[in-house]
């Protein structure tokens, strides 16, 4: 290790274990394991109907070998897909929420009791494969606002979980995307009608817990005309030997003059040192501004996970819609990520603003992948995308592979990219002036990361800030 | 407050300094002079503790304590200040953040509090009054984009908030504007103190009009071939290095 690397290394603080007995689907999958899923769920039989076609399509399809990752084969058949702490009924109140989950959540900083919960966050908090409680349910029905877990919305919610479940991201629109669509089991539904400004920040925090179960969460996030909503997702698990799937499909619709605000503080288990363990994060993200003047915004931090495999995208159909994406991608020690976004331009004037930032330490390797895409119709298209990498040490790799495909000749388009190194000189400045070499490299990265930072929710910069210093201290020297 | 004694350092395995010999009382001002290449940056980054050069042979004390053994942090939390010929940008930061980083980590260091944003803005205000300067770059990224001449004044600004027991300004002058010279050297002059000793390098007498030395040391291909008083700086501007160069080559 180089002295810039020596400061990058922290052990993960979050990899700890809850001791509570879980139920679990028996190992693989098949359509009884999916029949299972759906029976835990009390799901209507269009939901199965729904699922049991997905993994009939996902049966003919092969796993995606483009990204630039590389990890041995995943044996399907060896993950369980369902796992529940066990209880002898299912809790109706938050009283009735076995206590050690409870202190799960507060110990992860997400206290969900009446007295100590976050105030103007409201917070539905996932556990393997359920949903353990959702704070401010009341209030945000007050306004109008739907916040539920997935399968509590199918429940009761069924025509608008109906009416855009699949509609952004088809079951057959890739192959993690179809698994997901099989086996999904919880993540968050919302729905903000029309005029609504959501009263507050929503957020989803997913917790695995379960050794050898894979996680499929589903979100849907719908704002209908005029309405708008900040949602953040957080999620971490145990540290283990094994590598365990977390597979999500996130859709959001956006219509006229509506607007999303979708943040992610990625920290799963990313791995020890040497590569051993950690969380397989293939996720498909992606919003459709369908309204006029509608906006998605998709912001990020990804820090975890031994493999990253993630495109935050949008869908400017709309006229005058907006998409954006926001990212910071750290790895260190082996972790993999490829990363970015697709803007896909359809509507008048529409703008994508993308803004990527890529740190690498140790022996990791960090790939920006973005598509700019203008169709024809979409006359008076602007882009503006950067992407900017910092290499921490000599062992790393930085890729960047912007896709770039303009059918309209009136598109402005502006790319800017940047790679640079965080040298002895910068760390030796602060430390000319009392700051620790480690405080100096949290800080350097910090000021790299500041246009994404910016755009966090307030009450999760400064913790997602807390976060890259953690996961890259050790990394410097 | 510093002795500097048969200091020899090299940087990738070539000597740089060849045995400088060096003592800088409390309060004093010594101007190092000397031509390019001869070891003034390399002797004033061994005093900051830079881990490319490497200290061969020799001691140096700062109050009596090993400086030598000091990693670089613990040099600044301990009064030492570097202003450097080229000062680094770092992206994204404020000037204000970063002082502010810096003086909580001494204060740190030494036990004291730590100020929050608020009260900083004070101490900050209160500090630039001293030198009689605006804070127009407190909001910018640390000299992101800064001219030469603002980098090195940058580096006053966090000499008057850091306010070090000893100031080694490298070359602070170079590249610094008619305007702006007389400025830094009326900010340097107003921090000078009794208990606040300096080590200027500069080239030229320029400077020295406005900040008077106490003590001119020419160092020349590694080693302190002349000291004198504040005369030697007009000797030196008027004759040149080569007549020490051929006196050093007699001797030599
Ligand atoms: N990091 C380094 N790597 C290689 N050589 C170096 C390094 N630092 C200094 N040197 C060499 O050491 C010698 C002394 O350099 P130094 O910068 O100390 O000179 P100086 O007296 O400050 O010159 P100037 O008046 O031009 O600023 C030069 O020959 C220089 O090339
Ligand atoms: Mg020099």
């Amino acid at each position: 290790m180089t002295g810039i690397e020596a400061h990058v290394a922290k052990p993960y603080e979050l990899g700890w274990e809850t001791d509570i007995e879980s139920e679990k689907a028996p190992v693989g999958l098949n359509e009884d394991i999916i029949r299972l899923i759906s029976a835990k769920k009390e799901e209507p039989e269009w939901m199965l109907e729904w699922r049991l076609k997905a993994y009939r399509h996902w049966l003919t399809m092969t796993e995606p070998t483009w990204p630039n990752v590389k990890y041995p084969p995943i044996d399907y058949q060896a993950i369980h897909y369902y796992a529940a702490p066990k209880q002898d009924k299912k809790p109706t109140s938050l009283e009735e929420v076995d206590p050690k989950l409870l202190a799960t959540f507060a110990k992860l900083g997400i206290p969900l009791t009446e007295q100590k919960r976050l105030t103007g966050v409201a917070v539905d908090a996932v556990f393997d494969s359920v949903s353990v409680a959702t704070t401010f349910k009341g209030k945000l029905k007050e306004a109008g606002v739907i916040f539920l877990p997935f399968s509590e919305a199918v429940r009761e919610h069924p025509d608008l979980v109906r009416k855009y479940l699949g509609s952004v991201v088809p079951t057959t629109d890739n192959f993690f995307a179809a698994l997901n669509s099989a086996v999904f089991t919880d993540g968050s539904f919302v729905f903000v009608p029309k005029g609504v400004k959501c009263p507050m920040e929503l957020s989803t925090y997913f917790r695995i817990n379960a050794t050898s179960t894979g996680q499929f969460e589903r979100t849907l996030i719908i704002a209908e005309e005029g309405a708008s909503v900040s949602y953040l997702e957080g999620c971490s698990a145990p540290m283990r030997d094994e590598n365990q799937l977390h597979a999500a499909v996130v859709e959001l619709v956006a219509l006229d003059d509506a607007s999303i605000k979708y943040s992610t503080v990625q920290n799963w288990y990313p791995g020890d040192e040497e590569g051993k363990g950690g969380i397989y994060n293939f996720v498909t993200k992606r919003g459709a501004c369908r309204g006029r003047n509608s906006k998605i915004s998709w912001t990020q931090v990804e820090t975890g996970s031994s493999i990253t495999w993630k495109y935050p995208s949008c869908i400017l159909q709309g006229d005058n819609s907006v998409g954006e994406f926001y990212s910071v991608a750290v790895t260190n020690n082996r972790q993999q990520a490829d990363t970015g976004t697709k803007m896909i331009h359809i509507g008048k004037n529409t703008k994508s603003t993308i803004v990527s930032k890529g740190i690498s330490a140790g022996r990791s390797q960090n790939t920006y992948r973005g598509q700019v895409k203008i169709m024809k119709s979409a006359e008076g298209a602007r882009n503006y995308s950067q992407c900017d990498s910092m290499l921490i040490g000599d062992q790393c790799g930085a890729h960047t592979f912007p896709y770039i495909d303009v059918r309209n000749s009136s598109a402005v388009m502006e790319h800017e990219a940047s790679t640079s190194k965080i040298g002895e000189d910068q760390i030796f400045y602060c430390q000319a002036r009392g700051i620790k070499a480690e405080d100096a490299v949290s800080m350097i990265v910090a000021g790299f990361c500041k246009e994404v930072f910016r755009e966090l929710p307030m009450e999760f910069a400064v913790e997602a800030q807390n976060l890259l210093a953690v996961n890259l201290e050790g990394s410097v020297g | 407050m510093l002795d500097i004694k048969n200091l020899h350092a090299s940087v990738e395995g070539t000597e740089i300094l060849h045995g400088v010999n060096l003592k800088v009382g409390k309060g004093e001002v010594h101007a190092i002079m000397g031509p390019n290449g001869s070891g003034k940056s390399t002797l004033a980054q061994v005093l900051a503790g830079h881990p490319a050069y490497e200290v061969t042979e020799g001691t140096v004390a700062l109050a009596g304590a090993d400086l030598l053994d000091m990693s670089p942090e613990e040099r600044a939390q301990a009064g030492v200040f570097m202003a450097f010929q080229y000062p680094v940008e770092i992206r994204g930061i404020t000037n204000a953040y970063f002082l502010r980083a810096a003086v909580n980590a001494v204060r740190k260091a030494r036990g004291e509090p730590e100020y929050d944003t608020i009260d900083f803005l004070d101490v900050l205000d209160e500090k630039l009054k001293v030198i009689g300067w605006e804070d127009t770059f407190l909001t910018r990224a640390v000299n992101e984009g800064f001219s030469g001449g603002e980098k090195k004044r940058n580096e006053i600004i966090q000499m008057a908030v850091l306010e070090p027991k000893l100031a080694i300004l490298d070359e602070t002058d170079s590249g610094l504007d008619i305007d702006a010279l007389k400025l830094v050297a009326e900010a340097v002059n107003t921090l000078r103190a009794p208990d606040r000793s300096m080590v200027i390098v500069t080239h030229y007498q320029r400077l020295l009009n406005y900040i008077t030395p106490d003590y001119v040391h020419v160092l020349h291909n590694g080693r302190i071939v002349r000291s004198g008083g504040k005369e030697l700086a007009h000797e030196l501007e008027a004759k040149g290095y080569d007549w020490l160069r051929q006196e050093a080559a007699v001797a030599g």
